[in-house]
């Protein structure tokens, strides 16, 4: 179990990261949206005593990280895959791990293989390693210790499509089983398929959060006409707000509304639907393009 | 209608470990040994300090005269380029995990940070402490060589001395610790390490009005006597002790610090 109580951290007169609070149940995982830059990283390292926040507390399985014994043993963390040692090979920075840890030899080939770093790879220095090889090394590193909660910060990045199926399925069961995952991504579809409940954050602040279904629930209506200018007209009239989408135009209301609007104004419809998986990719849009754009131009 | 207690939803007891202990210091102390040999840089390193002695040795057996073939003139000149290099195993060692970015995995494992730093100073004390025996065996192995071929071979030695060799290896890895320590960045740790000390040297030399403080400031001037087979003063004593707090202690206490509170990322 994660619990985060506004959470802040200031670098000068700017806050990375503005009064964030969450908390993660056993048996989720609950993904971490923001775009680059919004924050998820200074809130990961604040959790795991890293960073010092300015203001606000963090606990993991109901203690302060840095307050933990044996952390490895209860939280598996993966921060960045590509801070390993580049002349180390992948089975001697598991080692080190291990050996700190207290855990027997045995574990690091086990887990090396379970996350598919054959013996020619574990003998390589992590130099010669993709980025794709070095997650798998991270993650490996964070199961290490079997622990009960997993904080992984873009643990996809860089992974094969083949890869990414592979650490969904791992996390999923690894939460089934009881575990917490805690995983961030600036990319939607990722966390999309396997997290619980999502947190969104921007520019330092949380914008929205709840389950998967309650945030796609609000994701609206996809409508879609040949005479576009006349749909959005309609929609107007009816008093319904419509946002541009890759899809045509993404109608904060339900269908029935959506399609009775269009009617009344005659106006042939080419697409109706709920906006489903989409929703969510313009939830995150429209919750963090201000704070994105910011974030580009400072 | 049977009413069946199904287990409320959520309730699956996570694996129970049994209850975990931090690992001790002696743990920590064998995992920072093990990362000074485990790279090429460190083995290099430790590896060229080897040779290096063998190589002064050698030299000796080659061209120094026969009568001056003892054992103490085996060992006091290996103490040198140990005394420079291995202090820069100390920095490495220390500044490595900032900038190949370690830090973060090290940080996360044990989070009272002060215990990995402890673990690391006894780590280099402890090679610093074997560089002497492998000084006392190179120049046992010169010594043999010697008096087989015609040298003077003289075993006799100090108990002094070899105390001696003990406090300038270990004040010297100390000294490149606690620079590494302060400025947590390789580079900048070895040079100003290499170059501070000395610099504060020349500007001893050259500076008329600090010329007396550099007498106590200077190490390169207050550990000499180390190298002595005369007997140490109390008052060489004092002023090594007064060079060693302003290059050493200063350092160490004002990285420790620094090294506590900085963010890891």
């Amino acid at each position: 179990m994660i619990t985060v109580e506004n959470l802040t951290k200031r670098y000068g007169p700017h806050p990375a990261v503005d009064d964030v609070s969450f908390h993660c149940e056993p048996g989720t995982v609950t993904g971490f949206l923001g775009p680059n830059g919004a924050g998820k990283s200074t809130t990961m390292r604040m959790i795991c005593g890293l960073t010092a926040p300015t203001a606000g507390r963090a606990t993991v399985s109901g203690r302060p990280y840095r307050e933990l014994p044996n952390p490895g043993r209860e939280v598996g963390v993966l921060l960045d895959a590509s801070a390993q040692h580049a002349g180390r090979t992948g089975r001697e920075a598991l080692t080190l791990s291990a050996y700190t840890m207290g855990l027997d030899r045995r574990e690091v080939a086990a887990k090396l293989d379970l996350v598919g770093l054959n013996a020619v790879a574990a003998k390589r220095r992590v130099r010669a390693y993709s980025l794709g090889m070095r997650q798998r090394l991270g993650l490996a590193q964070a199961l290490l210790g079997d622990p009960r909660v997993l904080i992984l910060d873009e643990p996809a990045n860089g992974l094969d499509p083949e890869g990414i199926f592979w650490m969904r399925g791992l996390l999923r069961d690894f939460a089934d089983r009881g575990g917490t995952v805690l995983l961030s991504s600036h990319l939607l579809r990722e966390v999309e398929a396997v997290a619980d409940r999502l947190v969104v954050i921007g520019g330092g602040r949380i914008v929205a959060q709840g389950t998967k279904d309650d945030l796609l629930a609000g994701g609206g209506t996809l409508v879609r006409a040949r005479d576009g200018a006349a749909l959005r007209r309609a929609l107007d009239a009816a008093g319904l707000t419509a946002a541009d989408s890759a899809d045509g135009l993404l109608v904060q209301a339900d269908a029935e509304a959506v399609g009775q609007a269009a009617a009344d104004a005659g106006v042939a419809l080419a697409a109706l639907r709920p906006a489903d998986g989409g929703g969510l990719e313009q939830l995150f849009l429209t919750l963090t393009a201000g704070e994105s754009t910011k974030e580009a131009v400072r | 209608m049977t009413t069946t207690t199904a287990p409320a939803a959520g309730a699956v007891a996570p694996r129970q470990h049994a209850p975990v202990r931090r690992p001790s210091l002696l743990r920590l102390t064998a995992v920072e040994l093990r990362k000074l040999v485990d790279t090429r840089a460190g083995r290099w390193l430790l590896i060229t300090i080897g040779l290096i002695t063998a190589v002064i040795v050698t030299l000796q057996l080659i061209y120094a005269k026969d009568a001056e073939q003892t054992f103490v003139n085996f060992f006091t000149p290996s103490l040198l380029p140990i005394g420079v290099l291995l202090p820069v195993l100390g920095i490495l060692s220390i500044t490595s995990e900032w900038s190949q970015r370690t830090a973060l995995t090290t940080y996360a494992l044990v989070p009272r940070r002060e215990r990995v730093v402890v673990a690391k100073l006894i780590a280099v004390v402890l090679t610093s402490l074997a560089s002497v025996l492998v000084s006392l065996a190179v120049a046992a192995a010169g010594t043999l060589v010697a008096s087989a071929t015609g040298g003077a071979g003289t075993w006799q030695i100090d108990a002094s001395l070899i105390l001696n060799a003990v406090i300038l290896q270990v004040t010297g890895v100390l000294m490149g610790a606690a620079f590494g320590l302060l400025l947590l960045n390789p580079p900048l740790a070895i040079v100003g390490y290499l170059l501070l000390p000395t610099l504060w040297g020349v500007l001893g030399e050259m500076v008329r009005p600090l010329r007396g403080p550099s007498e106590w400031l200077d190490t390169s001037k207050t550990m000499e006597p180390l190298f002595s087979s005369d007997a140490v003063t109390g008052e060489q004593w004092g002023r090594m002790v007064v060079s060693l707090l302003v290059w050493m202690v200063l350092p160490l206490a004002a990285g420790l610090v620094r090294t506590l509170r900085r963010e890891v990322s």
